[in-house]
């Protein structure tokens, strides 16, 4: 039975109203899974009537998975000592991204480990030497590698990305969110960066120009509270600084990690991203997580909010460490966004359309 | 408010569902060719709701698979095999008895035994297969045999339908599953299925069951070379057979899948998302005649069977011991789903956990 209070909340965001933490909380535990989404579907028109779901052709690259943060929930992170702890070389980054651009990729998003010997230099270097041997974006490094390259150097933030804008980076990706709050952190990841730093660096990089994306890891420790202030706290960075193209939601995934537990189900998953869709009523895209979720799943998102299909993520190799290998390929993606009603189309990491399918 | 519910192009179809009228085969394509997945399943979920209220059913199970050597070799099958096949197995009847006494234990209330048209194997094989079955559990019930082996058994010994279904019965069989039905239509089953039975002699086999006063399932299997138009005459013909005699217990849409099949060089695409929870949904307005509306999670994968509990679905084919038909076809979730797992993503769905037995019984409920 509908609850007359939710009611009353999806009134509200459907007039553009704001919603406040113990709305968004009671949304997330209304169990009117179809209503929710047919809320956020229509939030989600409002922003995008064009009925075109778009993605952008990538690759992640992994430059190492030495690690010294070793978060509970993390199954690809290594020991320098491990046997199969790794530092990429450069002749097989290159490698990487003449294959991502023969596939008519546009963009690379290159994250690793906080490794002890690679310092600020390393990082200028590889932006560089890309930039000067290939047209691509280069998306790259979470909030807390930024953070760690500002230890390591001794530099401020502000200075780093400064460095890093003018070496190559284009943007920033918005991982190491986890959830955006001490508590949950302190459990979970427990030598990673408090979510005022995660939000410092997004700020100081925005203030730059360069744009970033939000994501959530849900589903382990958090609370639903804990789970929509993560979602104010990016909406009211948004609305100083404005530098969040996106929202990714995804929910953990327990294999191989020392958090272990189970993941979140189908209905939690379609349930956050609604809820997302609802709440941050100022950032523009909602992504699906086909790569946590599988095709299917991905698809079904479309009518939960979600405008966009993500990365078609040449490799990928994090999620696969926890035991997930949802394989989409590119047609596959097409094939999926038609089926549901939409036109596909490949976008640049800033949203611009390049091609339609 | 308004907005969500005023502007859908289904409108008129919402209204005959809201006033309980029989939706026709008009409606039923016209549902499917629309891409307003969420006003579809929230007719379904009205339907559902109706119906069956808060309950997610499911049931503790267990398959014994007592052959793969199939004369039939339909094109859509991944498990049978040929007799000279190395693979090719037959379980003997003490292999069959063990397999069902090592099953004590754990609590089921239903055994599903289902194998391929074997030449050699004779009514008597299955009728001792029965009657040990019976003996070893005493208290379960036997779902077992689609009508394609039902059918054979009646061929390959020039009896009537209704003296094989007796002569079964009397050894023991509680209810027949719903497999085998595939699409009813012709031009498909001379595609997928070239050999098997008709679908008229499939609703035959079922409206003879009914009429001797047992409980059968239906099945769909969707997503190979069938149009629209065939799923929807399939969910009519059912519908009608219902009217009929009222024995159907409960209808299964299968996604198919293609790997391993004689149809994999087809190229056939997996079933979308989207196509599986409209499946759903439009099962569940279409056959308003039938109580319950399956999700069988091996197939289409636990989140998606999670979800499918608001389009129209109430009960889950879960906790399934061993299940070897599906993945030989290339499923890729677990073979196995613990209870407590079980359980848990129905109350996630924010649904009422019930464990039934074949018939629907409650078994334990809320957990």
């Amino acid at each position: 039975m509908l609850a007359a209070n939710v009611s009353a909340i999806i009134e509200k965001a459907l007039n553009g109203e704001r919603l406040n933490l113990e709305e968004g909380a009671a949304l997330l535990s209304c169990s009117d899974l179809t209503l929710l989404g047919q809320a956020a579907n229509i939030i989600k028109n409002r922003w995008h009537p064009e009925k075109v779901v778009s993605f952008v052709i990538d690759r992640n690259i992994n430059y190492t998975n030495v690690c010294r943060c070793r978060c509970k929930f993390c199954a690809f992170y290594r020991e320098e000592s491990d046997a199969d702890a790794y530092i990429l070389p450069a002749g097989e980054l290159y490698k990487k991204i003449e294959e991502t651009l023969a596939v008519g990729g546009t963009t690379i998003m290159i994250q690793g480990g906080l490794h002890p010997r690679l310092g600020l230099d390393y990082y200028l270097n590889m932006l560089r030497s890309i930039k000067q041997r290939y047209n691509i974006h280069i998306h790259s490094f979470s909030p807390p590698e930024v953070v760690y390259m500002a230890e390591t150097s001794g530099l401020p933030v502000e200075e780093v990305l400064k460095q890093l804008k003018e070496a190559g980076l284009d943007s920033l990706p918005g991982g190491g969110a986890e959830i955006l709050v001490n508590r949950v952190r302190r459990l979970i990841s427990p030598n990673k960066i408090g979510w005022e730093q995660w939000m410092h660096v997004m700020e100081c990089a925005h203030r730059l120009g360069m744009k970033s994306t939000a994501t959530m890891m849900f589903g382990h420790v958090e609370t639903i509270e804990e789970r929509v202030l993560h979602m104010i706290r990016v909406r009211e960075q948004q609305d100083k600084t404005g530098g969040f193209t996106a929202f990714i939601p995804w929910s953990y995934q327990p294999k191989n990690t020392q958090l272990g537990g189970e993941t979140a189900g189908g209905v939690e998953y379609l349930k956050t991203l609604a809820v997302s869709r609802l709440m941050l009523d100022n950032v523009p895209n909602i992504q699906a997580s086909w790569v946590t979720q599988g095709a299917k799943m991905g698809q079904v998102a479309l009518s939960f909010g979600a405008n966009d299909f993500g990365s078609t993520m040449l490799e990928e190799n994090v999620v696969r460490a926890a035991g997930v290998t949802n394989r989409v390929p590119l047609e596959e993606i097409i094939r999926c966004i038609k089926d549901a009603g939409y036109t596909p189309a490949q976008r640049t990491p800033h949203y611009e359309i390049i091609k339609y399918f | 408010m308004q907005e969500i519910f005023n502007n859908s192009e289904l409108r008129d179809i919402a209204e005959k569902v809201y006033s309980g009228r029989r939706l026709t085969r008009e409606d039923g394509i016209r549902l499917y060719r629309s891409n307003d997945l969420l006003t579809i399943g929230r007719l379904a979920n009205y339907v559902r709701e109706q119906k069956n209220g808060n309950n997610a059913y499911f049931i503790v199970n267990r398959h014994i698979n007592h052959t793969n050597i199939c004369v039939n070799r339909c094109q859509l099958c991944a498990f049978g095999r040929d007799a000279d096949d190395p693979e090719a197995y037959v379980l003997s009847l003490d292999e069959i008895e063990a397999k069902a006494r090592s099953c004590r234990n754990e609590k089921i209330s239903e055994i599903h035994i289902v194998g391929g048209l074997h030449p050699q194997l004779p009514l008597d094989y299955y009728l001792e297969m029965l009657r040990r079955v019976r003996r070893a559990l005493p208290n379960v019930i036997i779902q077992s045999f689609t009508a394609v082996e039902v059918d054979y058994l009646a061929r390959l010994h020039n009896m009537s339908l209704e003296d094989v279904l007796k002569a079964l019965m009397d050894a023991g069989l509680d209810s027949l599953p719903g497999g085998g039905a595939e699409i009813f239509a012709p031009r498909v089953r001379k595609i997928i299925c070239s050999k098997k039975i008709s679908g008229e002699r499939w609703l035959e086999v079922h409206k003879a069951a009914h009429r001797l006063g047992m409980r059968t399932n239906s099945t769909m299997l969707y997503g190979h070379v069938e149009t629209i138009e065939e799923r929807i005459d399939h969910m009519l013909a059912l519908r009608e057979a219902q009217d009929e005699t009222g024995g159907f217990l409960t209808f299964i849409p299968l996604a198919f899948h293609p790997q391993n099949t004689q149809l994999e060089p087809m190229k056939l695409a997996r079933t979308t998302g989207y196509d599986d929870l409209k499946t759903y949904a439009i099962s569940r307005l279409m056959l308003d005649n039938f109580d319950h509306i399956k999700a069988f999670w091996i197939l289409i994968g636990p989140k998606l069977a999670q979800v499918s509990l608001s389009f129209g679905v109430d009960d889950l084919d879960g906790t399934v011991v061993e299940e070897n038909i599906a993945h030989d076809a290339g499923a890729d979730t677990d073979q196995y789903m613990p209870k407590k797992r079980l359980v848990e993503m129905i109350k996630a769905a924010g649904r009422y956990p019930v464990e039934r037995d074949t018939l629907y019984n409650v078994l334990g409920e809320g957990f």
